[in-house]
């Protein structure tokens, strides 16, 4: 389990833990919960933003809120 | 009897919400504010049948009743108030078929609401291609209300959805989550303090507090006595709820909603490959801004001249057709040339957001958001800040309009504070004459010194800009955290009428805002300039011809002596007079002095000013160049000399002289300090950068 900075591009994972007092709570009602499959589509120039896919929903979020977001990678795939 | 209804048309950004509207209402819309705030409110009517008539209000998007920004609280106050004459009968929450899971956590809170609430599911069309099936029935039967499939794009569906309105009546009004089951004792609590009352319309009241004006307040029920839990116990509890929301959709859509992945395209992935790449994006994107500032002062220029020519003969011909005095002269030279200053700027505003708008109906303008977000935000800016930046070269009035989307109030801010530096095209004509006046027409290995020089001078605007970006962003406390969240909409072919119809607002928003504004400022200008204290206006005529009555001058020559001593001693001039110690240093005389001052309704005006005060008999460009290289200081030197062009090339790149967008700054910031500061600042920056080229170079 790490960070969601932490991710390889292309490497998806399952969102283990959020620090909800840090996280914008509409990040949290666009599908960023504990449990929901996430993957790391894109990094801008110096990693950040990352351009993520939670769940279903496409979205790009800045590292400084990434680091708040622990996620266990999934092996196959 | 026509029987009205209201209709809200309520969903996410980028659920094609505006095309339902747009297909509901086709041109039967307007668009104004909401009263106090900057928010846009957008309402059209709609008939039904023979007897039903709709009146829609397409409200802001917002992704859940729990509001961030001051766009969302509207949707949320008005749902919450049922006294307000624009309450909805029946509610229609928009959705996008391929985000449906996270789309209808709103449905289910505005369902809550205990409205009649109905599900559109938009860009039905998309289905096939990716391989989504939806079981309609059995949908509409768990989340007991009516659902249609509509398709913009083909035009179907929208039928349907009237139908539906018509009998909105029939639709339930049971809420879909037992609000207990978010926290039982906190709730209980609540049922017990305020019996019979909507559960749920009480927590939003509770934890929507601190976005409710005063005036508001009275009209909801006041939970301000309730207050058994700390504000972080009351987030854990909109995060549960929303939690719980979550797992009621899961539910409801495993039994209704399937995606074959297989048959899904990767449009998408290939296209994001090559738009957001590290370098080529960057490539791209500068290609396309290269064809929008194309369209903006090369295409446009040609309207832009048919324009100019049009308001200088509808001038003239009021000149001939009306009988000469103060009215006249009042509509020919105040309202006319006020007027014309106005609508030159359509071609250049219309090609703006023609572009502007395509980019964001495409879904492209997220991914310019991303790519730009770090290098901007080490300046205070945001990558939300990079459509303000472009704007701001054609005007910045829409520029400053368009930093609303920015969540973070100190990246709203400073995006709005320093966009006026970036130079709008209405300082062009007033760069074009400088320049051919000081710079040498020479090239130096094939490169042309005055093409250089005004490149230099969109370079130094977008560079001060940058600058202040960064000295405010150390200066301002940001009382709230980023809420950088940007949504990657899936890429679309621009529907045509949306695009027609965002030209159209903003171009007639500009007008109305702008235009009542450069109006005014034209008509005052007028006045000082036509009217002015003592003997020496009045008898102008008298004093003029007396003092060249020895010298041999014809009749036109001796009319514009008077004209130009008139100007000089009206109030304008002895305005320009008055501030002429102040602007000596800088290399300026009076008459620069009085077209500093009337700059302040459009920069432009610095030239026709000039050939006013010249008595130039007409307005061409090349005429009143000459007239300026004549122009000569006290010691027979040239007035429009190297260092004094430049001082004024500088002056004009960083000074705030417009009161239009200092009118809207305030609109927008909601109050006169922003606009203060900006103002003071700005010419501060301005005298400074004058004051020491003019000093350096002399």
């Amino acid at each position: 389990m790490f960070p969601l900075d932490h991710l390889l591009i292309g490497q998806k994972a399952v969102i283990e833990s959020i620090e909800t007092d840090f996280l914008p709570l509409k990040l949290i009602e666009m599908g960023c919960l504990p449990g929901n499959e996430i993957s790391l589509l894109h990094l801008a120039p110096f990693r950040d933003p990352l351009y993520l896919k939670i769940d279903e929903a496409h979205l790009a979020i800045r590292k400084e809120v990434a680091q708040y977001i622990m996620v266990k990678p999934l092996m196959d795939d | 009897m026509i029987k009205n209804i209201n209709v809200a048309l309520i969903g996410n950004p980028n659920t094609g919400k505006t095309s339902v509207f747009n297909a509901l209402t086709g041109l039967n819309q307007k668009v104004g504010n909401y009263p106090g705030i900057t928010v846009e409110k957008k309402q059209g009517s709609c008939r039904l049948d023979r007897v039903t008539k709709a009146r829609i209000l397409d409200l802001p998007g917002t992704y859940s009743l729990n509001a961030s920004s001051m766009d969302e609280s509207v949707v949320v106050e008005l749902l919450l108030n049922k006294n307000d004459p624009d309450f909805p009968d029946v509610a229609v929450v928009v959705t996008d078929v391929e985000n449906l899971k996270r789309n209808l956590l709103l449905f289910t809170q505005i369902k809550d609401l205990e409205i009649p609430t109905v599900l559109v599911i938009n860009m039905s069309d998309q289905m096939q291609r990716k391989g989504i099936k939806i079981d309609i029935e059995k949908l509409e039967e768990k989340l007991n209300t009516s659902v249609v499939l509509v398709s913009t794009r083909l035009n179907s569906g929208v039928e349907k959805l009237k139908q539906i309105l018509i009998d909105y009546r029939s639709i339930s009004t049971l809420p879909i989550l037992d609000s207990t089951t978010i926290d039982q004792d906190y709730f209980e609590n609540l049922a017990k303090a305020f019996p019979n009352q909507s559960l749920y319309k009480l927590w939003l009241v509770i934890t929507q507090d601190v976005n409710f004006t005063k005036l508001e307040r009275q009209k909801v029920p006041d939970t301000t006595q309730f207050k058994t839990q700390p504000q972080s116990y009351l987030k854990k509890l909109q995060q549960r709820e929303t939690i719980k929301r979550y797992q009621t959709i899961n539910k409801i859509l495993k039994e209704t909603y399937s995606v074959n992945r297989e048959e899904a395209t990767d449009l998408r992935s290939k296209l994001d490959n090559l738009l957001i790449h590290k370098f080529w994006g960057y490539v791209i994107f500068f290609l396309i801004l290269l064809t929008i500032f194309q369209a903006i002062f090369d295409w446009s220029s040609v309207p832009m001249d048919f324009i100019d020519s049009s308001f200088a003969h509808m001038s003239e011909w009021i000149k001939t057709q009306m009988p000469a005095g103060i009215l006249t002269d009042l509509i020919a030279e105040g309202v006319i040339s006020g007027l014309g200053g106005i609508v030159i700027f359509i071609p250049q505003i219309a090609f703006l957001f023609f572009f502007i708008s395509i980019l964001e109906e495409t879904g492209y303008m997220s991914r310019v958001v991303f790519l730009m977000d770090r290098g901007l935000r080490k300046f205070g800016l945001s990558g939300k800040s990079v459509v303000p930046l472009i704007s701001g070269t054609a005007c910045a009035i829409p520029a400053v309009m368009a930093t609303r989307n920015i969540e973070n109030w100190k990246e709203r801010l400073i995006t709005i504070l320093v966009v006026p530096f970036t130079t709008c095209s209405a300082r062009l004509p007033v760069y074009m004459i400088l320049i051919s006046l000081v710079i040498p027409n020479d090239r130096l290995l094939g490169i042309n010194y005055q093409g250089l020089t005004l490149m230099g001078l969109y370079l130094i605007g977008f560079l001060m800009a940058i600058v202040s970006a960064s000295i405010l962003n150390r200066l301002l406390k940001s009382p709230n955290k980023s809420y950088f969240v940007v949504e990657m909409p899936n890429y679309k072919l621009p529907l045509f009428k949306n695009v027609a119809i965002t030209v159209w607002e903003k171009t007639r928003t500009f007008v109305v805002e702008a235009g009542k504004i450069i109006l005014a400022i034209s008509i005052l200008l007028w006045f000082m300039a036509s009217f002015g204290p003592g003997e020496k206006f009045s008898n102008a005529e008298q004093i003029v011809t007396q003092q060249y009555a020895n010298e041999a001058i014809n009749g036109l020559e001796l009319e514009n002596k008077i004209a130009s001593f008139k100007l000089e001693n009206s109030y304008i001039g002895i305005l320009g007079k008055t501030i002429e110690p102040l602007i000596l240093p800088l290399g300026y005389d009076w008459k620069i002095g009085i077209a500093l001052i009337s700059s302040f309704a459009a920069r432009e005006v610095f030239v026709g000013t000039l050939a006013t005060i010249y008595s130039v008999e007409s307005d061409a460009e090349e005429t009143i160049k000459i007239r300026m290289a004549g122009e000569i200081r006290n010691d027979e030197s040239r007035l429009f000399n190297l260092p004094a062009g430049i001082s004024l090339m500088l002056f004009y790149a960083f000074a705030m002289q417009c009161m239009s967008t200092l009118a809207i700054v305030k609109k927008e910031t909601n109050s006169w300090k922003w606009p203060s500061i900006q103002l003071f600042s700005m010419t501060v920056i301005a005298y400074l950068s004058a004051l020491m080229a003019y000093q350096i170079l002399k």
